[in-house]
């Protein structure tokens, strides 16, 4: 299991450390700060492991070649969060998924806490880090980490303790290792609402000829849940399975919203959703922990609206100057508009000067980013627009070619690539006196680009 | 208010104001200090002087200011282990609390205070944690007994924390549950041997149950918990496969990895004509392409264990080789790993969009990745002969773009594919040769030379070439001289006239100005192969190559099996044994994927180690490999029965030149002394060829024994067991059981060839043993066994070989040829295989000889829990050859009276006294040699029972 875990800055000091297990020289890797301030042999600093890490990984000269180290057999997982390193670290043979999806959780318990995770915040809260620490692992198996139910006894003042009643108490701690570790009892709420975003973000590799090399959409359902009590909630969506099923008692309906339907791939879903049930019936019925969190993840890779399409032109005009057109149509409702759109079209290294022209937004050449960037506030579904440019070259004797790297494109669309709809959020909660029709349901559909590419 | 401010004080004097500060009387002031405390510790200060008067405020009903002095109190505890006393009280008084949390928090802490001392006043607050009412403090209390195993193991078990543990896996907290079976997980791989995770059909069923209703973490502690249990048939692994499968829709990325696992080593145990098979299959290809789409350092982890997951069973990604596309911002590492499945998944179909990808990539930035997207661009042609041509002219464009390393890179891929397609490519050989100058590094100026020297009667220049590799010799490394030296022995046998010069020069380089043994000797061979006997020469130097194989870089069959049972944790990753990485005991059991038999027959037996037990189960009887070389080396393993022993005078080691059975091994061999021109090595051919002839000869002794064994009723034969494991003997697996039918015996062997290769020229041969023992027909194995492949061989045995007493009685000694090498092992055989059929012993004469058997030489035995009746018993055991003389009635007990034969005329005699309703017998063995009754008590057992 995790031997120890440590949080260091960009320059390797270390900002939090606690170890777990005997195996991680805790004396030597706390001492680590001071070794490389004071002046020991370099061979005495290497000696222990944690002070490798910062030597052998945040120092690197080259780039990280793996999340996962092995430094005198010990292994090092690390995450890195703006310029904050989280390292895992252990002498055993531990479930490797695991402890990154630990570190993932921690970062989002720390963000739940304290918000961003930069060297200020964290040395500004590390004693809640420690309890947190003390609280989600023990002896290196992680513990609940939900931010929902740690937050009921882990608060920034660490005074409620003596303030608990033995009821309370005891539902705190139902509720840490109870079945529904993710919600507590007895939340009121004087209008019962919920939020639903439908987020995908929309993936394209095409090819110079306009042939899709590969295409997905990675999706995700975010709710927002203001309801009293523990309602239990049914998610229906235009999943073709569940759709053909149905389809076989009302024929009218097979016909109406059978060619909506869509293919997912896979999906996964948060904690709270009854799998075993998704498995035999495909039903998503849950209770949902209160406030924000994704109800599920899914993937599709049929028939998916590609927003926008990009044909390039790029030709070599002898060694010293390049000819760039680059067009782009919009592939949706005419009524729909499509905002932030942003084509980041790649320079060659020796580039020494751009020409541009646009017919529609502002584009620019960013040396330091060796690109043209074109940005069109919004643009209309069924639309075509255009930029030309002339790239000027210094000559250079660099035997080799310039790579070409893709053309890639930001946008933001209002509705689902992949044809996801939601069909249904059904609220039942016996125990307390309203029903489905009572609570204020929204539902809205964002489509992002992804990774978006068209190779040139 | 900031807490940073703690991380800044570094003036001097500082240790004596936090102690004052930590006396102080204000509350406020107190945590101030701590915290101040906890900060220095935090960045390396030594703050341990201030230990009392921490501990000082330990006592506190603040529950933050608690948590502080705690974690200080594990920082420290170790280096003042007297001083760390003074919390004991607190910690015990705290495990009182009313507040659960309180009282798991102490509970939590002690656990972490690695002082000996303490761990005494541990047990009693653990023990009272352990029986909580409180949920919360079981599932910690659970989790200290792990920590206090770590600290004191003996301790633990004195205690009975085992089984207050165990009983937690019945809790009805699905927490409890999961943290009880993570406890007991790691301290049972401390002990390997102890049964403590006693998994069985209902305890897997509270496991499974607890599956739904915990967390994230506890699903993954249960489901790695459940991938070591081994199911007793296939229909048992397919309802946990049931149950199992709906976790791969599961968020945490680390739940799915661990459902996977479970779901790849029960698929073993299925029958592939299953529906539910097929289904599985299916089931399994999209939460791992999900995968993909987690964050990079878990898409890693991902793609080390897919890369597994598509060498043991390619059917489940094939389709989806567009996921593993390479994107333009993925991380290094998610690219080089993306590209490894690429090659991997490469079949016909979807080459041409491989190949397109594959050349986009080797224009990239990243000069590993690059150099990796050359190199499959050659695996690909190699794997898929369609695609081969336009492979090579795509590899010829990027030898055009004159990038230094993608050139060595294409060199070398080249170099394969000519060897895989000989005579179709060679034209291209003039592009190479343009670009001889540029390469540097050794495996491209190797693989340049290699082709230089194979197509030397094409090159018209090739001894110019080679010449001016000459001129640097010495400065090359060894993998460039030997390639060299071959190369210029293959175009002097080429084209003798005109380079008889540069060899002599090549050969004098390597044999009197090197120092590097290898190339000396090679040298030598060449030397004497061309002095003596150059027609010779040519048959070896230019002999035909054996093909290469498609694939490449696949992990040993042994190995990949043993990686499955590790999917998803660092061993998956590192794609190594976790004993390669993790230090001590731990982790060192070995596991295995369970055998696809679904016979209820093989669990029973203790023979068949189940998964995750060691797999040298019987390391006590297995000598070490040293002793028995010098008796085996000794024998000759052509066939007993027929054609007079070879010759192994000759040769100076005839044993090893016969088993070895060809150049190869005289050349890794040879002595370092027997140099000088006059040498004449002993003809390659002929060894292989009188092995050869001795075992044809053999082959016409026909056994009709062989057929029909097991449908005959006869004396028990107990399942194969592993004899000796692929891991041990380079890919070959023996099991094997003994059997007797009617008055032959036989040695029932299983052979499956695990390695990449064909294995052929099987032999088998006996040492010396305590019953002679021997092979009474050569071990007939006719067609090559090809890799995966399994041959079942019934070997008829007769018992007039040598005799000598081995330790054990029936321990026996085996060797067993191939071509790859001589393996050993030993094995016990069951005695009753040596009980005769005429061992009935007449009423008088079985009185008369009981008297006349001193009493001291009878032994007595206890036969436990045999279910049984007299009648039963005697039936079952006559039909092993063990003769009920007489039965007589005494007080309510059945007395039998038996007698048996053995092979070498000894009698035994026997007398069980069997209480009805009682399963336990009591065994009397009277015998003149009294040392067999030990093992003729333990066929009695193996008999009974089965």
């Amino acid at each position: 299991m995790i031997g120890g875990l440590f949080i260091y800055n960009h320059k390797g000091e270390v900002l939090i450390s606690r170890v777990y297990r005997d195996d991680i020289g805790r004396r030597q890797a706390a001492d680590s700060a001071i070794f490389s301030s004071s002046g020991l042999p370099l061979e005495e600093r290497l000696r222990n492991a944690v002070d490798a890490f910062r030597v052998n990984v945040i120092h690197a000269r080259q780039q990280v070649r793996s999340p996962v180290t092995n430094i005198a057999r010990t292994s090092f997982f690390h995450v890195k969060r703006s310029n904050i390193w989280l390292a895992a670290v252990t002498k055993q043979n531990v479930n490797a998924a695991m402890v990154f999806e630990f570190l993932y959780k921690m970062c989002d318990v720390m963000a739940a806490y304290f918000g961003k995770i930069s060297e200020e915040n964290i040395k500004n809260n590390f004693v809640l880090i420690y309890e947190l620490l003390d609280e989600i692992l023990d002896f290196g198996y992680p513990q609940n980490s939900e931010t929902g139910a740690l937050k009921t006894f882990i608060t920034q003042q660490g005074i409620k303790s003596q303030h608990q009643t033995k009821e309370e108490q005891s539902q705190i701690t139902s509720q840490v290792t109870g079945q529904i570790g993710w919600r507590r009892e007895g939340i009121k709420y004087r209008r019962n609402e919920l939020f639903l975003d439908v987020l995908e973000s929309v993936n394209l590799l095409m090819s110079p000829q306009g042939q899709v090399l590969s295409a997905h959409v990675s999706g995700r359902v975010v709710m927002k849940s203001y309801l009293s009590g523990m309602p239990e909630c049914k998610f229906g969506m235009n999943d073709k399975i569940v759709i053909e099923k149905q389809g076989k008692g009302t024929a009218d309906e097979t016909s109406k919203s059978g060619k909506q339907s869509i293919a997912i791939d896979d999906c996964t879903f948060h904690q709270c959703v009854r799998l075993s049930k998704f498995d035999s019936e495909r039903s998503i019925s849950f209770i949902p922990p209160d406030g924000e969190f994704e109800l599920m993840r899914y993937r599709t890779t049929k028939d998916i609206i590609l927003p926008f399409r990009v044909i390039p032109l790029v030709r070599e005009v002898g060694r010293t100057k390049l000819e760039v057109k680059v067009v782009i149509k919009s592939n949706f409702k005419p009524s729909l508009l499509a905002q932030k759109i942003e084509v980041r079209i790649p320079t060659p290294l020796n580039t020494s000067g751009v020409q541009v022209i646009c017919m529609k937004g502002k584009a620019k050449y960013k040396a330091s980013e060796n690109a043209i960037v074109w940005k069109i506030k919004r643009m209309a579904g069924m639309k075509e627009s255009q930029i030309s440019a002339e790239i000027e070259l210094l000559p250079t004797n660099d035997k080799k070619k310039w790579a070409r790297p893709p053309i890639s494109m930001n946008f933001e669309v209002p509705f689902a690539p992949s044809g996801l709809k939601v069909r249904y959020l059904k609220v039942f909660e016996p125990k307390l006196n309203y029903s489905d029709h009572d609570v204020i349901k929204w539902v809205r559909y964002i489509g992002r680009s992804g990774i978006y590419e068209t190779r040139c | 208010m900031t807490d940073s401010k703690y991380f800044t004080t570094t003036k001097k004097g500082e240790i004596f104001e936090l102690k004052a500060e930590l006396n102080s009387d204000k509350k406020e002031k107190k945590k101030e200090a701590v915290k101040k405390v906890i900060a220095s510790m935090t960045v390396g200060k030594d703050v341990s002087a201030l230990f009392p008067d921490v501990v000082n405020c330990m006592q506190t009903d603040n529950l933050e200011l608690k948590k502080l002095v705690y974690l200080y109190l594990m920082n420290y505890a170790k280096s003042q282990p007297d001083m760390a006393i003074m919390a004991v009280n607190t910690f015990v008084k705290d495990c009182e609390d009313p507040n659960p949390l309180i009282r798991a928090l102490a509970v939590r802490t002690m656990g972490c205070i690695r002082v000996d001392k303490i761990t005494e006043y541990l047990c009693e607050p653990l023990r009272k944690c352990l029986k909580d009412e409180d949920p919360y403090v079981r599932k910690t209390a659970a989790v200290c007994v792990a920590k206090l195993h770590d600290i004191n193991a003996q301790l633990v078990e004195d205690q009975g924390f085992l089984d207050t543990l165990k009983d937690l896996i019945s809790d009805s907290n699905p927490m409890v549950v999961a943290n009880a079976v993570a406890a007991l997980s790691e301290i049972a791989e401390s002990h390997p041997s102890s049964n403590l995770l006693d998994l069985n059909p209902q305890s897997i069923n509270k496991l499974l149950t607890a599956l739904n209703e915990c967390t994230e973490w506890g699903q993954i502690f249960i489901l790695d918990c459940l991938a070591n249990y081994t199911p007793k048939d296939d229909r048992e692994a397919q309802s946990i496969c049931e149950r199992v499968t709906p976790r791969l829709s599961h968020a945490n990325s680390a739940v799915v990895l661990s459902a996977v696992k479970v779901l790849m080593k029960f698929m073993e145990m299925l029958s592939k004509d299953l529906d539910y098979y097929g289904t599985l299959l299916k089931k399994l290809a999209p939460p791992l392409v999900t995968l993909l789409s987690a964050e990079p350092e878990l898409q890693y982890v991902a793609l080390r264990n897919i890369n597994l997951i598509v060498q043991k069973r390619p059917e489940i990604l094939k389709h989806e080789m567009k996921v593993f596309f390479v994107k333009y911002n993925d991380p290094i590492y998610v690219k080089l790993e993306k590209l490894d499945i690429m090659i991997r998944l490469a079949s016909q179909a979807n080459i041409a969009q491989v190949l397109a990808e594959l050349k986009e990539y080797a224009t990239e930035v990243d000069v590993d990745f690059v150099r990796k997207a050359v190199r499959a661009i050659g695996r690909c042609a190699i794997k898929v002969e369609q695609s081969a041509e336009r492979c090579v002219s795509t590899l010829l464009d990027l030898i055009q773009t004159k990038v230094n390393y993608v050139v060595q890179e294409a060199i070398v891929v080249i170099k394969d594919i000519f060897r895989k397609y000989p005579n179709k490519y060679e034209s291209v050989i003039a592009t190479l040769c343009e670009n001889l100058d540029s390469l540097d590094e050794p495996e491209a100026r190797a693989a340049m030379i290699w082709i230089v020297g194979e197509y030397a009667e094409r090159i018209d220049n090739a001894d110019e070439l080679l010449e001016s590799f000459l001129e640097g010799f010495h400065d090359e490394s060894t993998q460039v001289q030997l390639q060299l030296l071959t190369a210029i022995v293959k175009l002097f046998l080429k084209k003798p006239t005109e380079t008889q010069e540069l060899v002599q020069q090549v050969l004098s380089l390597a044999t009197q100005d090197s120092d590097n043994p290898d190339l000396r000797d090679r040298g030598y061979i060449y030397w004497r192969l061309l002095s003596t006997d150059p027609v010779a020469a040519k048959e070896v130097v230019l002999a035909e190559k054996p093909l290469i194989s498609e694939e490449t870089d696949l992990i040993e069959p042994t190995l990949l099996d043993e990686l499955i049972c590790y999917i998803g944790t660092l061993a998956s990753v590192y794609h190594k044994p976790p004993s390669a990485f993790v230090e001590g005991g731990r982790g060192v059991v070995h596991k295995s994927l369970p055998p696809r038999t679904a016979s209820s027959e093989s669990t029973e037996s203790p023979e068949t180690a189940p998964a995750g037990a060691p797999s040298g189960d019987q390391p006590d009887v297995i000598p070490t490999q040293g002793d028995l070389l010098g008796d085996l080396l000794n024998l000759d393993l052509g066939p007993p029965v027929s054609g007079p022993p070879l010759a192994t005078s000759s040769v100076q080691m005839g044993a090893v030149d016969l088993l070895g059975g060809g150049l190869d091994s005289l050349m890794g061999d040879e002595p370092e002394g027997i140099g000088g021109p006059n040498f004449v090595a002993p003809s390659a051919a002929t060894v292989p060829a009188n092995l050869g002839a001795s075992m044809g000869s053999g082959l016409s002794d026909l056994f009709d024994l062989t057929s029909g064994v097991g449908t005959l009723s006869g004396s028990y034969v107990a399942p194969k067991a592993v004899w000796l494991p692929a891991m041990k003997a380079k890919g070959l697996e023996i099991s094997g059981t003994f059997t007797r039918q009617v008055g032959s015996i036989s040695m029932d062997l299983q052979l499956t060839n695990k390695a990449l290769q064909v294995m052929t020229d099987f032999a088998i041969q006996f040492n010396r043993n305590s019953f002679g023992l021997a092979p009474a027909a050569p071990l007939q194995i006719h067609a090559p066994l090809s890799p995966n492949q399994t041959v079942e061989i019934s070997l008829p045995l007769n018992t007039v070989g040598s005799v000598m007493k081995m330790e054990p009685l029936n321990n026996l000694q085996v060797a067993v040829k191939n071509n790859i090498d001589v393996f050993y092992f030993s094995t016990l055989y069951p005695l009753h295989i040596l009980f005769v059929e005429d061992g009935k012993m007449d009423r008088q004469m079985f009185l008369a000889t009981w008297k006349d058997i001193p009493n001291e030489n009878e032994a007595q035995f206890q036969i436990r829990d045999c279910p049984l009746n007299a009648e039963a018993v005697s039936s079952r055991l006559q039909s092993s050859n063990i003769f009920t003389v007489a039965k007589r009635n005494v007080e309510g007990q059945d007395m039998l009276y038996q007698s048996l034969k053995l092979t070498n005329g000894i009698w035994v005699l026997a007398e069980l006294r069997i209480q009805p309703g009682n399963p336990s017998f009591t065994l009397s063995l009277k015998c003149r040699a009294p040392e067999v009754s030990q093992h003729v008590y333990q066929a009695y057992e193996t008999i009974l029972k089965n």
